[in-house]
């Protein structure tokens, strides 16, 4: 990402568009483009360096309302389109805006294979279970047995879990934040921000017309301190309104239990995003309400060269080693003959 | 049955003095054997010597999908034709002169194709019952009598290169995959040809494995002096260098042109060319030779399929790079909803369809010209886009580059038609002044066009909308696949907008005839008939037509590299003539494009064999039609 020294200081504001913002009353949307706009400034990136590339989706109208450079595209393919731009000028800060369906579905083997080349592009996924833009079939994050419009006897396709694919896709930056936690939210997306190389953000994300309160375990004040664990790096996984639990391993199985007594805190699995083995962050995301309470915050935050990074290095080694091309040199490769 | 039973090289060479060599117009050659054979590779160098020794040069490879279909079936022969003349030429050839085969397959699959009493040379060896059973002959070819009409040269071939190498060191495997050298000395020595580029290529290609190169090179010349020595025939042959246009020359494939015509518009106009890409038959060679260029700043991507390959292009040309994709029929259909948010974002955008017999998976190693309906017509909405074809493999470098040029000046997606013939057929190419190429001019806004600030969609006289790119300041700007309103690029959904937009998008790419090449008439500007054709069909109608000329006949031939829009001058010519006929390898596409157009009652002759068109057919089907009253 480009760090330029000069950029006068902007704010929130100058980063909306001009546009009219078209999401429902009440869409979780508002929440998750409110901090992105708050967490641009901070970033010392100059707004005309910033890209945001969407799908088709709710959250693929995402690009509209920002005021830097934005590209639309189509159902799914927003990674492909971002790693071109990235691939042409690393010196952009680019975002993908997508969603369960657009990105998981549709897009499935484009957000796989941008991940696993560490595409230096910023994922942020809006998981809010349900098609919302064709308004409300099953998606593929909906849970087993589901009832939609397209579902009216229950879904019968298991879901995916989005960090689980990331992690499996050897993503090198794993996160999950909640819309309305606006704080974490804003922490989260300013260390996608940051990373230096593919980094894929889950939003869990209301869409209070067609799955209103999926995710309220984790948003309603008097449970969510029950069912979701913050995760700190080098921290161990402790939760609960009065933090009186943690998360333990039982050889590979993680299991809730009460602190005090003969359990302490050392107990507890301590969160290691740095960790190069992705075991960790894999097994925590594998952790579901109701059985467990939801990790949310840095899963994994490893350093690994940049699909830009090794493109440079090699046409920067061919150029030394060879000489910048010349149109010249192209027709004479092979033997050329004179005819009088 | 003239044959004759040679015997192993035991005698010291002999020189070539005394015999009599018979001067010959041109050669047309065909070595056959298993796809594991390595025909491909002699056939190459077989072309490379001829160009550089100076013949004018056509080849027509031609090989199965089946990397390797089992040893010696009819399914796992891989052919390469080579056509090297004194004169102009411009096919592969109809018939052949000469065929080596190197098992029964291989004779089975290409003896149709041989010009009565041309020779036919047999690797012995290979015609064992078992061999003969793979390639379902019930009786031995070479005893039946079946082969009387030729002259049949009966060699053993996988015995005499063994007893060449015996010395090499190498195990017999190793040596008998040299006995393709050996068949290839054979040849040389027949067409009096120069051993010397494929002995410097030998020790290039090999000098790793100094036995190998060895092994090979001896291979080469133990042919070469056999055919010498056995006196396999009384006389040798000899084509003479070719009286074409002067200049330094090449040879070069069709995707080699391509490939090279896109780097030469990047440099052109100082540009990343970024090539997104899935490998397909045939048009993989594209990205070989591309992803070698990467001190031309070519960044060529291999992406996960062949709709990441189109986006990321799509991607790269809104960040200011020339963004190209390539593929053939199926990937270019799976391509085709990113075709339209390239219509729709009005970036530039260079497509490359290395069309392959269809439909479906269809024939991937064939040729076929069935993919125009889809380049013209093949999306949802009303979604114009240029369409170019290359008539030739070199060609190809023009229409790639002017596909380039085009995609630049107006804004817009443009797709190229090649395939499979042109894609892996060769021909000399006579290597281009660089500055004589049309320039490139590439614009980039830096402030505003607008006192309300960037309007994206504000466009010039020829409808064409500036191409601001991220990284400018002040321009930031959104597009997408939603309809647009005019000027300020906002999304709209106006009835009266998206009529004016789909009118303006059609208006720009039909005004770019303006900036196309005038129509180019072959032959009488007014007469009996118009032969229309395009693509890589060009060398066979060519030459049908001259021969139809010199018979006395008012034949013309148009070759359209222009498909969408036509020329200006394309409906005017067509009522010139009596009859138009439309020669095409598919069943009609271009025929009912210039029907529909032009209202012109053309016919048609459709050939669908996955082959190309033979002169002497085309010549026929002429000489009906202008019979016909």
């Amino acid at each position: 990402m480009a760090q330029t020294g000069t950029t006068p200081l902007l704010t929130p504001k100058d980063f909306a568009s001009d546009q009219e913002i078209r999401w429902c009353p009440g869409c979780g949307d508002y929440s998750i483009l409110a901090q992105v706009k708050k967490v641009l400034p901070t970033l010392g990136v100059s707004r005309e360096k910033v890209v945001f590339v969407s799908g088709i989706g709710c959250s693929s109208r995402f690009p509209y309302y920002m005021n830097t450079y934005g590209f639309h595209g189509i159902h799914g393919r927003a990674p492909g389109i971002a790693t071109g731009i990235s691939a042409v000028n690393p010196e952009l800060q680019v975002w993908v805006a997508t969603g369960d369906g657009d990105g998981l579905s549709i897009g499935g083997n484009h957000l796989l294979h941008a991940i696993r080349r560490n595409v230096n592009i910023k994922i942020l996924l809006f998981n809010n279970r349900i098609y919302g833009l064709t308004k409300g079939q099953y998606s593929p994050t909906s849970e087993l047995g589901k009832k939609t419009k397209s579902s009216p006897y229950g879904t019968i396709d298991y879901p995916l879990h989005p960090l689980s694919v990331a992690i499996g896709a050897e993503a090198t930056f794993v996160a999950r934040t909640i819309d309305v936690d606006v704080k974490h939210l804003g922490m989260v997306l300013e260390r996608a921000a940051r990373h230096k190389g593919t980094a894929f953000v889950e939003i869990y994300q209301d869409c209070n017309v067609f799955n209103h309160d999926a995710f309220a375990y984790a948003t309603d004040k008097d449970v969510k301190l029950d069912n979701v664990v913050y995760l700190e790096h080098g921290k161990p996984l402790v939760f609960g309104k009065n933090r009186e639990k943690g998360i333990r391993l039982n050889n590979m199985t993680p299991e809730v239990v009460s602190l005090g007594g003969d359990i302490k805190e050392d107990d507890l699995i301590f969160q290691d995003e740095r960790s190069d083995n992705p075991a960790l962050a894999f097994l925590l995301s594998r952790m579901h309400y109701p059985e467990y309470p939801e990790p949310v915050g840095v899963f994994r935050a490893v350093q690994r060269p940049t699909f830009e990074d090794r493109l440079i290095e090699q046409i920067n080694t061919a150029v030394q080693k060879q000489g910048r091309g010349r149109i010249e040199d192209l027709f004479d490769d092979g033997e050329t003959w004179v005819v009088e | 049955m003239s044959t004759t039973t040679a015997t192993p090289a035991t005698k010291e060479p002999q020189g070539t003095n005394g015999k009599k060599v018979v001067e010959l117009r041109e050669a047309a050659v065909r070595l056959a054997g298993d796809s594991g054979d390595g025909m491909q590779l002699v056939g190459t160098q077989l072309t490379n010597t001829s160009a550089i020794f100076g013949n004018d040069i056509s080849t027509f490879p031609d090989f199965p999908a089946e990397i390797r279909a089992p040893a010696g079936t009819l399914a796992g022969v891989s052919g390469f034709q080579i056509h090297f003349s004194s004169e102009d030429i411009q096919t592969p050839g109809d018939k052949v002169d000469a065929l080596i085969a190197m098992n029964p397959a291989a004779l089975k699959v290409n003896i149709r194709d041989v010009e009565v009493g041309g020779i036919v040379i047999i690797n012995e060896d290979a015609f064992t019952k078992s061999d003969l059973a793979k390639a379902h002959y019930e009786s031995n070819p070479l005893e039946d009598g079946s082969l009387d009409r030729y002259r049949v040269v009966r060699i053993p071939l996988s015995r005499l290169t063994a007893d060449a190498l015996k010395e090499t060191g190498l195990g017999a495997k190793a040596i008998d995959r040299c006995k393709n050298f050996f068949a290839l000395g054979i040849v040389y020595w027949m067409y009096d040809r120069p051993m010397e580029p494929t002995l410097k290529w030998i020790a290039d290609k090999f000098g790793k494995n100094p036995a190998v190169s060895e092994a090979n090179a001896r291979a080469l010349k133990s042919g070469y002096y056999f055919g010498e020595t056995a006196e396999l025939f009384p006389v040798s042959y000899r084509v003479a260098k070719a009286k074409i246009p002067p200049g330094r020359y090449r040879k070069i494939t069709g995707n080699e042109a391509t490939a090279i015509g896109l780097v030469t518009a990047s440099c052109k106009c100082s540009k990343t060319l970024f090539y997104g890409t899935y490998p397909i038959t045939p048009a993989s060679d594209v990205l070989h030779q591309l992803s070698r260029y990467k001190n031309y700043d070519v960044r060529t991507f291999q992406a996960e399929d062949e709709i990441a390959a189109i986006t990321s292009a799509i991607g790269a040309s809104f960040a200011g790079a020339i963004g190209v994709t390539a593929s053939a029929g199926p990937g270019i259909a799976l391509k085709t909803e990113a075709l339209g948010l390239a219509v729709m974002t009005e970036l530039p955008l260079v497509i490359i369809n290395v069309q392959r017999g269809g439909p479906s998976t269809g024939l991937p190693t064939k040729t076929e010209q069935s993919d125009l309906w889809q380049a013209v017509h093949g999306r949802n909405g009303d979604t114009p886009i240029p369409v170019l074809a290359a008539a030739t493999p070199g060609d190809c470098f023009h229409m790639a580059y002017e596909a380039v040029r085009l995609a630049i000046r107006y804004m817009t997606p443009v797709l190229v038609l090649t395939d499979g013939y042109l894609a892996n057929g060769a021909e000399p190419w006579r290597i281009p002044d660089p500055d004589s190429l049309p320039a490139i001019e590439v614009s980039h806004p830096n402030k505003p066009n607008d006192e309300k600030g960037y309007m994206p969609y504000k466009r010039d006289d020829h409808l064409v909308r500036p191409w601001a790119i991220p990284g400018t300041a002040g321009l930031e700007h959104r597009i997408g696949g939603l309809e647009k309103q005019d000027v300020s690029g906002n999304v709209s959904y106006d009835a009266a907008n998206h009529h004016h937009m789909t009118m303006v998008r059609l208006n720009k790419v039909l005004g770019m005839a303006r900036d196309f090449p005038k129509l180019e008439v072959d032959g009488p500007a007014q007469g009996d008939l118009l032969v229309v054709g395009w693509g890589g069909t060009y060398g066979s109608i060519n030459m049908a037509v001259r021969h139809m000329r010199e018979k006395g006949h008012k034949v013309a031939h148009v070759h359209l590299r222009y498909l969408y829009p036509f020329q200006k001058e394309l409906g005017t010519t067509l009522r010139g003539y009596r009859k138009v006929l439309v020669p095409e390898l598919n069943t009609g596409q271009l025929r009912q494009l210039l029907r529909g157009e032009f209202l012109v009652d053309a016919v048609g002759y459709n050939k669908i064999q996955g082959k190309p068109f033979l002169i002497s057919e085309l010549e026929q089907v002429m000489t009906g039609l202008l019979s016909e009253k």
